[in-house]
């Protein structure tokens, strides 16, 4: 092939890929919106004219990872889809998965605020200061964030308790260890997983006092292969029941692999583990959605607020407890669940030691919101110390 | 030290997939052609196994057509290469994205499937040697597989003359087209037979190691796999002990944080990409040292005569 033919080949086959991709940019996205014709809320005279037929509000969702992750954010998934239902006309959804905790995230977030997005939920820590950022330029718009801790008029913080199920999965794990080692597979040392390390360390020494537990950290979000590595090497190490903070199901997988059991996180993950699945400690966001929808339907939607909800409210709850738990100890996990709803109980009451020895709490002493939120040490019978010190 | 067979055991399971996809861009890079798509591949080949053994329910089945997959997607990558002779880096990064991308959306049924039960393998007697057997001897028989094509791999590159040819292509496939070898086919050859590599490596992953699916579930493992022939000076035995001692650090680490070790978790997660970065430094100090080694057609595009 000569020089001149193989340019103008290599021309042609450039102009048809280029058309090639312009025809698929057009006809598929990422993101699950609708046709863009639909109406934008921002096209007034429609909207003021004829207040019973009002535009539909529409509910944007960012996502760390895959929607079918069936962890973390599967469960936020299943919650947008609840509320879809339930409002039917009323809202328009859409979500945007696998945003990455990083200047992309505001690019997302601003993105979804220009195309009329009235509601806008970030479903992970990492979006706080993206979102920070992105909220005061857009004053119409409403921003959620979860587990963050910081807020703006617009911008309000919604998290779980998800220590509550933490504790009370710790309690059949230390049931159902026969070695004394329970372990956890952490994702990222940000107060909330350390806080669900405690409560489980917790629970399980409520029935055997014993209970040590080991903890590793991969350091991310999700990453199955990772994953895979930490739950082998916390088995290798002697743990037989392991908990994760992470939001895949290959911890769950690994510990059917090896015999030894595990718990869902959550969302229920029992059906990827027949034999090694004890129970699942799930989150159900369907509730808090639903009322923040309602709040900006009808108006009454504030920010500057930190809304956390556990047992009680319906966000967390623990499913799917497999047979091989004893009756009396799924009675047990039915009864503390029981007192944690109606408030009698607190999984952080004193006395409480830290695993270096300091006191926590005193006798009687219940944690308050302030302490739970920044969190930032072991209790004793767990192996280690925080990464990134100990700094109150 | 307790554990140590097990640290052992897993070392070896995480390096597995690590020296096969080695083995494959050794090949590609022996006959000059610089592969960065190893990624891509390897995740296209992920999903391809992972879909394959969902259906069927067989492994092995899962592993051969992640190996076409590989091979298709290398042979895109080789005739834009070879014929049309456009620049392997960018064509390589094009292809890690291209696969990233395509594997992503051809795997969104699949997020939610499971596999069925694994089998435990181990070998009959010698598995219940005291130490040996548990950290060598009870392994997937991927893991042994790797260690034979590296022995294979080696006898081709060194004791045959296909292999000899190979490795003049790699230093001057010029002279090469002299002597009447056909330079572009044999490069296409190897660029599928890397492909192929690349693509067991992707499915082992999915289908044996991590048996799930979700994209991006490589993470980085092409990459590795691409650093570590350049710290294996382009020789095989090399790639399998670098592939190891990869998968040694990054199960030491957790090995570490499960005994309390008190060195920041984060630090340990570096680990192995640390002890990778410094050995490499430590083969570059001497540059003709890394010249003699390189194949020297690496990365540059053939022109027959034109």
């Amino acid at each position: 092939m000569t020089l001149n033919t193989k340019r103008s080949l290599l021309t042609r086959a450039g102009w048809t890929v280029l058309a090639a991709a312009a025809v698929l940019a057009g006809c598929g996205k990422k993101e699950e919106t609708p046709a863009p014709a639909a109406s934008a809320p921002a096209s007034a005279p429609v909207a003021a004219a004829a207040p019973a037929s009002a535009p539909p509000l529409k509910v944007a969702f960012a996502y760390l990872g895959p929607a079918g992750d069936h962890g973390w954010t599967y469960a936020h998934d299943e919650a947008r889809k609840a509320v879809e239902k339930e409002y039917g006309d009323k809202i328009q959804t859409s979500f945007v998965e696998n945003v990455p905790e990083s200047a992309d995230a505001e690019r997302v977030f601003r993105d979804m605020a220009t195309q009329g997005n009235t509601l806008i939920f970030g479903t992970s820590f990492g979006y706080m200061e993206p979102m920070l950022k992105v909220a005061p330029d857009f004053k119409d718009a409403k921003f959620e964030h979860a587990t963050g801790f910081k807020q703006l008029d617009n911008l309000r913080s919604y998290d779980s308790r998800s220590y509550m199920t933490a504790y009370l999965v710790g309690i059949i794990a230390g049931k159902m260890s026969k070695t004394g080692v329970v372990g956890v597979v952490g994702s990222i040392p940000v107060p909330e997983v350390i806080r669900n390390i405690d409560a489980y360390t917790l629970g399980a020494q409520s029935v055997n006092p014993k209970i040590k537990t080991k903890v590793v950290w991969v350091n991310s979000w999700f990453d199955p292969p990772k994953e895979t590595e930490a739950a082998q090497s916390l088995i290798n190490g002697g743990a037989d029941v392991l908990l994760q903070n992470t939001d895949s199901t290959a911890v769950l997988q690994t510990a059917e692999k090896n015999k030894k059991w595990a718990f869902g996180w959550d969302s229920d993950m029992s059906k990827f583990a027949p034999n090694a699945h004890l129970a699942s400690a799930v989150i159900n966001w369907a509730p808090y959605y639903s009322k923040a929808i309602k709040e900006a339907l009808d108006g009454s939607w504030k920010g500057n607020t930190a809304t956390w909800w556990g047992i009680k409210e319906g966000a967390n709850d623990v499913v799917a407890i497999s047979d091989q738990v004893p009756q009396d100890v799924k009675d047990l996990v039915a009864k503390t669940k029981a007192s944690m709803a109606d408030g009698s109980f607190n999984v952080f009451h004193g006395p409480l030691l830290d695993n270096a020895g300091k006191e926590i709490l005193k006798k009687d002493e219940v944690a308050d919101d302030k302490l739970l939120g920044g969190l930032n040490f072991y209790v004793k019978g767990v192996d280690g110390k925080v990464p990134g010190g100990d700094k109150k | 030290m307790d554990g140590l067979e097990l640290l052992i055991a897993a070392s070896l399971n995480a390096g597995t997939a690590l020296a096969i996809a080695g083995i494959g861009l050794l090949i590609n890079e022996r006959a000059g052609i610089l592969n960065l798509g190893a990624e891509g591949m390897m995740l296209v080949a992920a999903i391809a196994g992972f879909a394959t053994a969902v259906h069927t329910g067989s492994p092995w089945l899962a592993f051969v057509v992640g190996m076409l997959a590989g091979a298709a997607l290398s042979a895109c990558f080789g005739v834009l290469v070879i014929w049309l002779n456009t620049n392997q880096v960018a064509t390589g990064l094009a292809l890690s994205i291209f696969g990233g991308g395509f594997s992503a959306f051809v795997g969104i049924p699949y997020v939610q499937e499971k596999l069925g039960e694994q089998t435990q393998f181990q070998i009959p007697l010698l598995a219940d040697i005291p130490f040996f057997g548990p950290a060598l001897f009870r392994q997937h028989p991927m893991v042994y597989i790797a260690i034979a094509l590296v022995a294979a791999l080696a006898w081709f590159l060194y004791c045959t003359r296909a292999g000899l040819v190979l490795r003049a292509i790699g230093e001057s496939p010029e002279s090469a087209h002299a002597l009447g070898y056909p330079v572009r086919r044999i490069r296409l050859m190897a660029v599928l037979a890397g492909g192929a590599m690349c693509g067991l490596a992707g499915a082992y992953i999915s289908v044996i190691y991590t048996p799930l699916w979700v994209e991006g579930m490589i993470a980085g493992k092409g990459w590795i796999a691409l650093a570590l022939t350049t710290f294996a000076t382009w020789r095989p035995a090399r790639v399998l002990l670098g592939a190891y001692l990869f998968g040694g650090v990054t199960m030491l680490q957790f090995y570490l944080q499960g005994r309390g070790v008190h060195v920041p978790s984060q630090f340990l997660s570096m680990l192995p990409y640390l002890s990778t970065v410094v050995v490499l430094v430590l083969i570059s100090r001497n540059a003709a040292w890394i010249r003699a080694n390189m194949p020297a057609s690496l990365g540059k595009s053939f022109f027959p005569g034109s």
